[in-house]
């Protein structure tokens, strides 16, 4: 038996993260020191950078490892990169929440870390199985940090409320993916592709089934409509970092299994599974706008808003081929920074037992604490789609594809959403500079790590908005060569 | 729909398996209710006819320790299951595999060293209030 | 010779005044603060002469770029910065009205909280203005286009002790985002077309086309879709209803920003557009059409309106209609005059309006400013009264002002062409003469009945300045020189700056900006007798109308009101167009909304289908509770449903495919 040191490399960041989740763990069950959780959070900073880096090296020894189960090409890069940051920002921004809420445990960021390994394992791997374990790892770890606080009837309420109807969804998928091997013989994704290109057509309904199963097991995962339900009572619920990581994550690297799976393994049947996308996405885009649009509690408000941002990303999703798939990653990432970032300044500003977390309570501060209303101005700006914010191009790139496609009428709905959606980003805005102080919020902690977190959002937000050609040429040959085959 | 008409023959050993497996389990109850005597004393119908009396109602509340220390074990298991092929396949794997092994075991020995350090395995502690 | 203008560094000075005042502003006194503010839009307007002198000598179109914004995808878009014709005029317009009104507002806020703020939102106004005017491309245009809409939201709301300052940006900027939605579709039509976003590139492509006067193809959907966007920006129907709102914002805002520069950028945009315009003769009919509507219609609301503001909020929504009518006739060179010549009389009368404002300590309605001055304002404020009156006299069209010949030109332009729209516009002028004089006459002058003036038949909601010191004792007083000598040069400019149009000299001048490769579609636009007769007239009934109203016979305007109620309510209630759209529009998205707050969509639908089965569950004998932990049921059922619907959808194309 012979594994070449390649296949290592190329699962390396996986290997840091899980290296150091470990070790974490050991130091919370070791030595009863003070200052334990401070260590474990800077030993978690330091494993994830690492990972970080790691990704460097990963991209340098492009190819498949392990029997063809995982595979680093463009993509799996792409998303490694994008995952490892946002948790990193997660990271940096729960450091300061967990203290301000007195939760300062270790297990936290192991927990993070593991999630963060199911999700890379989600991006890089191109068989169903190890998918579906990637899935599982996160999803699981995702259950537990809903629940982390568990002085908090709401957070457990949200884990046991994510837990089932997560566990419910996963059955659909699992599902799909055993009557996908049943149609094709195979569980990996290109073999899949070529089996189906040349099987009777006898399977054709088999397979279809299996495409709408899976379809609805990573439909619920991105929090697309009409699988939607749980977004809101989960959001609110968890606390304020984990909600920030379950908005970026996950969701992007389900995205990545969806994209994957359904252009790669099922690009034949197109014309079939474009009109579910096609639904979803109209669906997700007008109840999260309408959800949103008078929500008045911050976590409420842009749990709405993942589920239209979901929506925007179908609708790059539906316009198929290289522009689709490239004004997805593209919009993903805009996505993450912008989302990531708001949601940073919330924690932020939330303070002990989450005490400020309504729109009211945000009237008035923009004098007071500049520099979180400037990067929550940034953010939410980028989430209307403002120009020279990463929102506006991630947008303009999504609809150019539809109009591309002739998807001239997904197009439309979502332009015109996107005006809808003005209104209740700009409230934000409105209650920070426009609106006499009603609340008397106090001073929000001091945390170097958080202003890091929300800094780094908003400088990303503008970067990608004002030179965005390298992270776009990036995407656009990754997407060329996830099509290519 | 189905142009492969013997497509789902090949499933028929799995009816003919479930068929059997229904046919025996059913099969012996009814067998054993058929034959047997019924005399329904009172004694006959106690949970045990022998050992200890029953006390109380079985739907009660228990600690969550029992659950804890199910699960535990069932993680365990498991992970202690999957010696079983890697032994069976030492010889082909050599060396590799056997280092390969060691990090496995690692892991679950650092698994085990955080919940015996967390006290979960302790029995005696009271449990900490959160 | 190759000329260097170095575009780029006009907008990046009004950044760079930006981003001083934003970052240090809040260490420095109000000097500093507005020296920094003022002297960076000086250096922008100097820079701007510069380029100005330096470009007339070659007179050829000009263009740089700096690196590629975007550069993927078969996208190129560069930051590329274009001057013509076109762009020079506004260039100095924007930056010579800009530094004026920076002047004046040293003044004028130099009592007001946040000043730094203030001069750097003026200032990131003029930035994000600039690279909509220079831009060479739609998409670098697009970003002016949300900058300036947003710098102006900001400003519309800076008074932010007033709730309704909030509401009233919070309107401007959605109603915004509808135009847009527009101007986006539009732009993705272009790239779809043109595969560029590039003026130079789309207009050479479009030159090769034919004009669609058979029927409507292509072009005609990006011109009607652009137009879209002006509607927004430009306040024209059906979305003009920001406009008179958004004067909640200082009264140097409203004449910078909602009077001489932004909302003129509609009309910028559909001349800049001009090669697309003529070959789509349906769309610029539309454009005349809407144009000519806005004017007559905002003219109308103009007449009875109390508050000085908002007269001169119509009245610029109506202005703008008269621009949109020149470019509807495809006579750009007229539009961009009256655009040029709007922004020194419609900038002077705000200027003016906010120095009235000022002398009567906050009061905004025309007739209680009347009774605060008892002999008539003129002789408390002389130099705002007589920079108000040639204002007037200018947006009046009376005769040897600049209003009179832009419009002139205007009208005589849409003679040629449609004899109806041309009715419309002298009808519109007349009104607009006689609604202008009103406010002149109410505002300055003394009652001529001596009386108290009724206080309004209902509460009025006069926003109020918050720099009012609430003493109403003192009498009215004339604004420090730093406001007046702002007045006094665009009074001059309002006078005067329509002599360069003699001849059709402006028009000549701009036209190397209008080759659209087709011959012009009209005659030269030269005076024809029955228009110059007619502008001349009704300028001066207008006039006559409102001094026998106000001034002669102060009586006949209630005796007329009150045998036509029904009129003067619709009127005076603007036509209840806002709570038409509030009805139409707002309410149902808001109910929507509201069922999604309290209950969510799932549960709306879902619980109906749980209580249903949980009625027949009872019904049938079964005893079925709803426990706490129903609406995780109730989420599971939708998720099941949902789940069952992909499924029926995929087996029914599956059996019908195979």
């Amino acid at each position: 038996m012979h594994v070449p040191a390649d296949y290592y490399l190329r699962i390396l960041p996986e290997l840091v993260l899980t290296a150091t989740a470990v070790l974490i763990m050991l130091i919370e069950g070791g030595a009863r020191l003070g200052s334990r959780a401070a260590l474990s959070g800077t030993v978690a900073l330091i494993g994830t950078a690492a990972a970080l880096a790691s990704v460097a090296v990963q991209s340098a020894h492009r190819g498949e490892a392990f029997s063809g189960m995982f595979r680093v090409d463009g993509f799996s890069l792409f998303f490694h990169g994008l995952i490892i940051a946002a948790t990193l920002i997660v990271l940096l921004l729960s450091i300061g929440y967990l203290r301000a809420q007195r939760l300062q445990r270790g297990e936290f960021y192991a927990l993070l870390l593991f999630a963060t390994v199911g999700m890379c394992l989600m991006a890089g791997s191109v068989e169903l199985i190890m998918v579906f374990i990637g899935l599982e790892i996160s999803s699981i770890c995702s259950y537990a940090l809903c629940g982390f606080w568990r002085a908090s009837a709401r957070s457990s309420e949200a884990a046991l409320k994510y837990l089932l109807l997560g566990s419910f969804a996963t059955a659909f998928f699992l599902y799909g993916i055993a009557l996908t091997y049943g149609a094709s013989g195979s569980t990996n994704l290109y073999v899949i592709a070529r089996s189906l290109s040349d099987v009777l057509a006898g399977h054709g309904s088999l397979i279809l089934v299996a495409a709408a199963l899976m379809f609805v097991g990573l439909a619920f995962k991105v929090s697309a409509a009409p699988f939607q339900v749980w977004t809101p009572d989960v959001y609110e619920g968890a606390p304020v970092a984990v909600t920030a990581f379950m908005s970026a994550g996950p969701k992007a690297a389900t995205f990545a299994v969806f994209l994957r799976i359904f252009y790669v393994a099922l690009g034949r049947y197109s014309h079939t599974w474009f009109w579910m996308i096609w639904v979803a996405a109209i669906l997700s885009m007008c109840l999260g706008n309408l959800g949103a649009l008078r929500q008045t509690n911050m976590k409420r408000m842009l749990a709405y808003s993942s589920i239209a941002h979901a929506g925007y990303v179908l609708v790059a999703f539906a316009a198929l081929g290289e522009h689709g798939i490239s004004a997805a990653m593209f919009y993903l990432a805009c996505y993450v920074a912008m989302n990531l970032g708001a949601f940073a300044v919330i924690s932020n500003l939330a303070q002990q037992n989450e005490r400020f977390i309504d729109l009211h309570d945000y009237a008035g501060l923009g004098f007071r604490f500049p520099l979180q209303s400037v990067c929550l101005t940034i953010c939410m700006l980028s989430l209307i789609g403002i120009p020279l914010t990463g929102g506006f191009l991630g947008k303009l790139f999504i609809f150019k594809a539809a109009f591309q496609n002739h998807l001239v009428g997904l197009a439309i709905v979502g332009l015109l959403n996107s005006a809808l959606a003005a209104y209740y980003y700009l409230r934000v805005i409105a209650f920070l500079y426009m609106r006499p102080a009603t609340v008397e919020v106090s001073q929000p902690q001091r945390s170097l790590s958080m202003n890091v977190a929300m800094v780094a959002c908003a400088v990303g937000v503008l970067w990608l908005g004002i030179a965005p050609n390298s992270l776009l040429n990036f995407v656009v040959h990754s997407a060329g060569a996830l099509t290519g085959r | 729909m189905n142009s492969q008409p013997n497509y789902m023959a090949n499933y028929l050993p799995i009816l003919i398996q479930l068929g059997l497996a229904l046919g025996l389990s059913g099969g012996i109850l009814a067998l054993s209710w058929l034959l047997g005597l019924h005399r329904r004393t009172r004694r006959k119908l106690a949970a045990y006819e022998c050992g200890v009396e029953p006390v109380g109602d079985a739907q009660n509340r228990f600690a969550v320790r029992f659950y804890l220390v199910a699960i535990i074990f069932i993680l365990f298991d498991i992970e202690t299951v999957f010696l079983i092929p890697w032994a069976v396949v030492f010889r082909s794997l050599k060396l590799f595999g056997f280092f390969e092994m060691l990090v496995y075991m690692a892991i679950v020995l650092a698994g085990f060293f955080y919940i015996w350090r967390k006290g979960v395995l302790d029995w005696n502690t009271p449990e900490r209030a959160e | 010779m190759t000329l260097d203008l170095h575009l780029w560094y006009v907008p990046l000075l009004c950044f760079a005044g930006f981003a001083l005042n934003i970052i240090f502003g809040r260490f420095w006194s109000h000097a500093v603060a507005g020296v920094v503010g003022v002297g960076f839009s000086a250096l922008a307007f100097a820079d701007a002469v510069w380029v100005a002198l330096r470009w007339l000598g070659t007179q050829t179109p000009y263009l740089e770029q700096h690196g590629n914004w975007i550069s993927a995808a078969g996208l190129t878009v560069p930051f590329g910065f274009q001057l013509d014709q076109l762009s020079l005029v506004m260039l100095l317009v924007v930056t010579g009205v800009g530094f004026l009104i920076h002047i004046y507002s040293a003044g004028y806020m130099a009592h007001e909280g946040g000043f730094y703020r203030y001069f750097a939102l003026l200032n990131l106004f003029l930035f994000f203005m600039m690279v909509l005017v220079l831009s060479s491309n739609y998409a670098l245009m697009f970003i002016g286009w949300e900058g300036v809409g947003f710098v102006s939201y900001m400003l519309i709301g800076f008074f932010f002790r007033r709730d309704s300052a909030a509401k009233a940006g919070l309107k401007a900027f959605v109603v915004n985002r509808i135009g847009d939605f527009g101007f986006l579709i539009a732009l993705f039509l272009l790239f779809q077309r043109f595969h560029s976003f590039d003026f130079t590139s789309i207009f050479a492509q479009a030159r090769t086309l034919p004009v669609e006067t058979s029927g409507a193809g292509i072009l005609t959907a990006i011109c009607l879709l652009l137009f879209v966007g002006a509607t927004g920006k430009s306040a024209q129907i059906p979305l003009y209803v920001w406009l008179p709102d958004a004067m909640e914002g200082p009264t140097p805002v409203s004449a910078l920003i909602h009077a001489a520069t932004m909302v003129t950028a509609g009309v910028y945009m559909v001349a800049r557009s001009a090669t697309l315009y003529v070959r789509a003769p349906q769309a610029s009919a539309v454009v005349l059409g809407i144009g000519g509507a806005t004017a007559l219609f905002a003219a109308i609301i103009g007449l009875l309106q109390r508050d000085i503001k908002r007269v001169l909020a119509y009245s610029t929504v109506s202005q703008l209609g008269y621009m949109f009518m020149a470019c509807g006739v495809l006579s750009y060179g007229a539009g961009i005059f009256h655009l040029m010549t709007h922004a020194f009389f419609k900038g002077l009368l705000f200027l003016s309006a906010g120095s009235v404002i000022h002398a009567a300590h906050g009061e905004q309605d025309m007739f209680e400013i009347r009774k605060l001055s008892p002999g008539g304002l003129r002789k408390y404020a002389p130099v705002t009264f007589w920079c108000f009156a040639a204002a007037t006299c200018a947006i009046s069209g009376i005769p040897g002002f600049s209003g009179f010949f832009s419009k002139d030109q205007i009208l005589s332009a849409v003679f040629n062409v449609n004899k109806f729209w041309w009715a419309i516009g002298t009808l519109t002028a007349l009104l607009t003469s006689f609604y202008m004089f009103r406010a002149l006459f109410i505002t300055f002058f003394a009652n001529p009945e001596g009386t108290a003036e009724p206080s309004p038949s209902h509460a009025h909601p006069s926003g109020q300045e918050p720099s009012e010191v609430a003493d109403h004792n003192t009498l009215p007083h004339e604004s420090p020189a730093v406001m007046t000598v702002p007045l006094i040069i665009l009074a001059l400019l309002s006078t005067f700056g329509g002599l360069v149009g003699l001849g059709d000299r402006f028009t000549k001048f701009l036209s190397p900006a209008f080759q659209t490769g087709l011959p012009p579609a009209t005659g030269p636009a030269g005076s024809d007798t029955t228009v110059f007769a007619a502008s001349i007239t009704v300028a001066l009934l207008g006039l006559l109308l409102a001094w026998w109203f106000y001034l002669k016979n102060p009586a006949a305007p209630r005796r007329l009101a009150a045998s036509f109620p029904a009129l003067r309510a619709l009127v005076f209630n603007k036509f209840w167009i806002d709570e038409l759209y509030g009805a139409v529009i707002i309410t149902p998205l808001t109910v929507v909304s509201r069922v999604l707050l309290d209950r969510g969509v799932e549960q709306t639908i879902v619980d109906g289908g749980v209580q249903g089965t949980a009625w027949l569950a009872s019904a049938t004998g079964n005893t079925t509770r709803r426990q706490a932990s129903g609406n995780l049921r109730s989420y599971a059922a939708w998720l099941g449903t949902a789940a069952v619907a992909v499924l029926f959808y995929v087996l029914v194309v599956g059996f019908r495919r195979f």
